[in-house]
C-alpha cells in the first residue's frame, strides 16, 4: 500500500445540463473503482424506479432532494477518488448562467479545469463562459473534453473543427496549458481506458492527463508571504516566553535564519524556528501550516504578515478588483462593505464601478450604475486600513478578497486584485 | 522536500489545521464535538498540533446518548486527561427525563435523532458560536455539498439552498446574534485518508476499531452488538462473531463488519478492497433516501 507519497489534484468540471458532466464524473469514479457497492445499488434502484434502461451514473453526483426532483445540480458538490498515482478532489459545479457564482467558487481552489463540449453542438455561449471563468480564476491547467463522440460516429473532422474553434477563442484568454481529448463519457472512450473507435487520436486518456499533469509549480515559490492567523502563547511554566506565530504559508520558501520583515510595523528580525507540534521544519512553503518563532520580540497579531525584507507586497488602502457578484441584491457605488483578505479584515467602501464584462463576447460594458448577481465587474474599493497584497495573477491567495454585506454578514462578492 | 511539494496527507493536514486555527481566531466560544469515533479523535489530534505547545484552547462536547459503547467512554476520559482539555457532556437521558425529548418505541427504537435536542440545548447553554465536527464530504450525499463553515440559523437549522459561497481559503464566520456555525475541518478527507493518517501519526484508537469477539445480532443484514439497549425480535439469535467497527455511533445502530484485521496495515488493506461505504451499516441512514439531509436540516451533526 504505497498510497502515502501521492499528490493531491483539485479540479473543477464545468458543463451544462446536457453535456454529460455528471455522467463523466460517474464514469471516472466507476472506472477507477471508487464507487462502493451500496452506492451503486442505490443508483441502480433509482434508475429502475425512474424507468431507465441503463444505470444512470449521473445519479451518483446529484446529492440534494431538490436537485433530484428537478434533475439538475444546483450547488457545488465535492467528490473524491484516488488512483495509485494521485488523489483527486472534484468540485462539481453546474454550468448554467445563473450558477456563475458556483463555478467561480469551485474554480477558486482548483489546479485544473475540465471543460466539456457536446460534439454535436460544438462551442456554445456557455463554453465561452466556462473558459473565461477558468482564465479569470487563473486555473493553471485546462482540459477540453469533446464529449458524445459516439453520437458523431467518432468523426475526426468534427473533433478537429471544435478544437480549432476553441483555440481561436481561447487565444484571447491566456490559459497557459490546454489539452484536448475526444471522449464518450457514456461508453467510457478515452476516459480511463483508451478508445477502440478513435485510432486517429494519438493523445492520452483523460485519466492519464489527470494523473501526470505537472502541478508542483502551481504555487508561488518566489515571493515569501506568511499571513499570521494567531499568536500562540502557552502560559505554562516551561514555555513562559514562547511566542509562536501560527499561519499558513501563502508564497515563497521560508527557512530558519532568514531575515524577515513584519507588516505593518516594518520591524525586521530573523526566523528562529519553523515548527509544527514541536517538530522542526527546515523549509516551509505553500500550502504548509506552520508555527514560526522569531529571534526578537515583535508584537505581531492576527492580520499581520511576515515577508522577506527585500521583497514586500503592495501596501495600500486602495485596491482595483475584478469582482464576481454573488448576491441577489445588486451593489452600487458608495456602498459600505466588509473586506476579508488573507487573515485580515477591514471595513471598506466600493468607490467606483468601472465596467462589466460580457462573458460571452469578453466586451466591456462601460457606464454602469449597478452590479448584479453573476455579473463580473471591475470596481475600486477603499479600505479603512491598509492591505498587504499581490496581484491575483502573481499569487491567488494574497491576491484575492471576499466582500461581505455589513448587515446580513453574507458573502456577496469574490474579488481578484488587479 | 527539495522539489517543494507535499504529499496529499500533509496537504489535508495543513488545510485542516488552517481551518481549526480560523475557528479559534474568529469565534468567541468554539467547541469540538467529540463523538468518540475515529474522525473526532483525528480532529482532536489535529487541534493539538494546531496550537502546540499551548493546550487546545476550546472544550470538547460529547453528547452522551446513554447507549454508547463503554470502550468509547473510557477512551474519551483518558484522552481528555492526557490533553488537559475541558470536557462538557450533554446527556440525552437528561433531556428525556426533563421531557425535552421523547424516547422512540419498538424494536428498532434508537436515540440517534434524540441527540439533536441535547446537542442544541448544550450549545445554547454554553453559548457556543462555533461547533466543529469530524464530518467528511465523502460520507454521505447530503454532506458532499456541505461547506467548511456551515451557517446555522437561530433555530440551529441548515439551509442547503442558501449556503454561503466559500472561495479560496477565505472563511466567512461573521454572524448575527443567536446564529451559530458548524465547522468541518476534515471535509476533504476520505475514509482512506483518515486511516492512512492515523497510521502515519500513530494515533491511538478505541479497541472497537480492531478485531475482537463479540455477541452479536444480525438484523436486516446489519451486524449489531448485543446489549441491554437492543430488544431481540422473533427469529433473532445471539451469535458470537469476530468483528470490528468502521464507524462508531450508538450500540443499537452501529453495524460491525466481520474482520480479523488487528493492525492498521490490515485495516487499510481491508478498506482498499471493501465494496461498501462505511455508513452502509448505519441503520440511521437507511430510514429514507434523504435521511441524512432531513436530519441535517433540523440541526444534526
Amino acid at each position: 500500500m504505497e498510497y502515502q507519497d501521492i499528490e493531491l489534484l483539485r479540479f473543477t468540471t464545468a458543463g451544462s445540463v446536457d453535456d454529460g458532466k455528471s455522467t463523466l464524473i460517474g464514469r471516472l469514479l466507476y472506472d477507477s473503482k471508487s464507487i462502493f457497492q451500496d452506492q451503486l445499488d442505490a443508483v441502480e434502484e433509482s434508475s429502475k424506479s425512474k424507468g431507465f434502461d441503463y444505470v444512470d451514473l449521473s445519479l451518483l453526483t446529484d446529492g440534494l432532494k431538490s436537485e433530484r426532483e428537478q434533475g439538475i445540480t444546483i450547488d457545488v458538490a465535492y467528490r473524491y477518488f484516488a488512483t495509485p498515482k494521485r488523489k483527486f478532489i472534484i468540485a462539481d459545479t453546474p454550468g448554467h448562467i445563473q450558477y456563475t457564482r458556483n463555478m467561480v467558487t469551485g474554480a477558486s481552489t482548483a489546479n485544473l479545469a475540465i471543460i466539456l463540449i457536446d460534439a454535436r453542438k460544438g462551442m456554445l455561449e456557455q463554453t465561452h463562459r466556462h473558459a473565461f471563468i477558468a482564465s479569470l480564476l487563473r486555473i493553471p491547467h485546462a482540459i477540453v473534453c469533446v464529449n458524445k463522440m459516439d453520437l458523431v460516429e467518432y468523426n475526426e473532422d468534427v473533433y478537429n473543427g471544435i478544437v480549432s474553434d476553441f483555440k481561436a477563442f481561447s487565444s484571447k484568454l491566456g490559459i497557459s496549458d490546454i489539452q484536448f481529448i475526444p471522449i464518450s463519457a457514456l461508453n467510457g472512450d478515452n476516459v480511463v481506458n483508451r478508445s477502440e473507435h478513435m485510432d486517429w487520436y494519438g493523445g492520452s486518456t483523460l485519466m492519464y492527463h489527470l494523473e501526470t499533469v505537472h502541478i508542483s509549480s502551481d504555487h508561488n515559490l518566489v515571493d515569501c508571504r506568511f499571513p499570521i492567523q494567531s499568536v500562540i502563547r502557552p502560559h505554562t511554566l516551561e514555555n513562559q516566553d514562547y511566542r509562536g506565530f501560527a499561519g499558513r504559508i501563502d508564497g515563497g520558501v521560508f527557512k530558519p535564519g532568514d531575515k524577515v520583515k513584519s507588516l505593518p510595523s516594518g520591524f525586521v528580525s530573523t526566523i528562529k524556528t519553523i515548527e509544527l507540534n514541536g517538530e522542526q521544519i527546515a523549509e516551509a512553503f505553500a500550502p504548509m501550516s506552520v508555527t514560526m518563532t522569531l529571534e526578537d520580540e515583535i508584537d505581531n497579531s492576527r492580520g499581520d504578515m511576515i515577508v522577506r525584507e527585500n521583497n514586500v507586497p503592495e501596501i495600500s488602502q486602495d485596491i482595483e478588483v475584478l469582482v464576481t457578484w454573488m448576491s441577489t441584491k445588486p451593489i452600487q457605488a458608495r456602498t459600505k462593505v466588509v473586506i476579508k483578505h488573507t487573515t485580515n479584515e477591514s471595513i471598506g467602501m466600493v468607490k467606483e464601478l468601472k465596467y462589466k464584462i460580457d462573458i460571452n463576447t469578453l466586451h466591456r460594458i462601460e457606464g454602469i450604475d449597478k452590479v448584479e448577481m453573476n455579473d463580473i465587474a471591475r470596481m475600486s474599493i477603499r479600505t479603512a486600513k491598509p492591505l498587504f497584497y499581490d496581484a491575483y495573477k502573481k499569487n491567488r491567495q494574497t491576491g484575492s478578497v471576499i466582500i461581505i454585506d455589513e448587515q446580513t454578514n453574507e458573502t456577496i462578492g469574490a474579488g481578484m486584485i488587479i | 522536500m527539495s522539489n517543494y511539494v507535499i504529499n496529499h496527507l500533509k496537504e489535508l493536514e495543513s488545510e485542516a489545521i488552517f481551518v481549526i486555527r480560523e475557528i479559534a481566531a474568529q469565534f468567541e466560544n468554539p467547541v469540538l464535538l467529540f463523538s468518540g469515533g475515529k474522525d473526532s479523535i483525528l480532529l482532536t489530534h489535529l487541534a493539538k498540533k494546531a496550537f502546540f505547545p499551548a493546550k487546545i484552547p476550546f472544550p470538547l462536547i460529547h453528547i452522551d446518548t446513554g447507549h454508547n459503547f463503554p470502550e468509547t467512554i473510557a477512551f474519551r476520559d483518558e484522552l481528555v486527561e492526557k490533553l488537559g482539555v475541558k470536557l462538557i457532556v450533554g446527556s440525552v437521558q437528561e433531556a428525556i427525563d426533563k421531557g425535552r425529548a421523547k424516547e422512540e418505541t419498538g424494536a428498532d427504537a434508537s436515540r440517534n435523532s434524540l441527540q439533536i435536542v441535547s446537542l442544541l440545548d448544550t450549545l445554547e447553554e454554553y453559548k457556543v458560536d462555533a461547533a466543529m465536527g469530524g464530518a467528511r464530504r465523502d460520507e454521505e450525499k447530503a454532506r458532499a455539498k456541505e461547506r467548511f463553515f456551515s451557517h446555522r440559523d437561530e433555530f440551529g437549522q441548515w439551509d442547503p439552498k442558501n449556503q454561503r459561497p466559500e472561495l479560496w481559503n477565505l472563511f466567512n464566520g461573521r454572524k448575527n446574534y443567536g446564529e451559530h456555525f458548524r465547522v468541518f475541518p476534515i471535509s476533504n478527507w476520505t475514509e482512506m485518508d483518515v486511516w492512512e493518517y492515523i497510521k502515519l501519526e500513530n494515533i491511538d484508537l478505541p479497541s472497537l476499531y480492531y478485531t475482537h469477539q463479540r455477541d452479536c445480532v444480525v438484523r436486516d443484514g446489519v451486524i449489531l452488538a448485543n446489549s441491554e439497549f437492543i430488544k431481540l425480535k422473533e427469529n433473532e439469535a445471539v451469535v458470537n462473531m469476530t468483528i470490528r467497527y468502521r464507524t462508531c455511533g450508538d450500540m443499537p445502530i452501529t453495524g460491525a463488519v466481520e474482520s480479523e484485521a488487528d493492525t492498521l496495515d490490515k485495516i487499510i488493506e481491508e478498506i482498499a478492497t471493501t465494496r461498501t461505504t462505511e455508513r452502509g451499516g448505519r441503520a440511521d441512514d437507511k430510514r429514507a433516501e434523504t435521511a441524512m439531509e432531513d436530519r441535517k436540516k433540523q440541526g444534526y451533526f
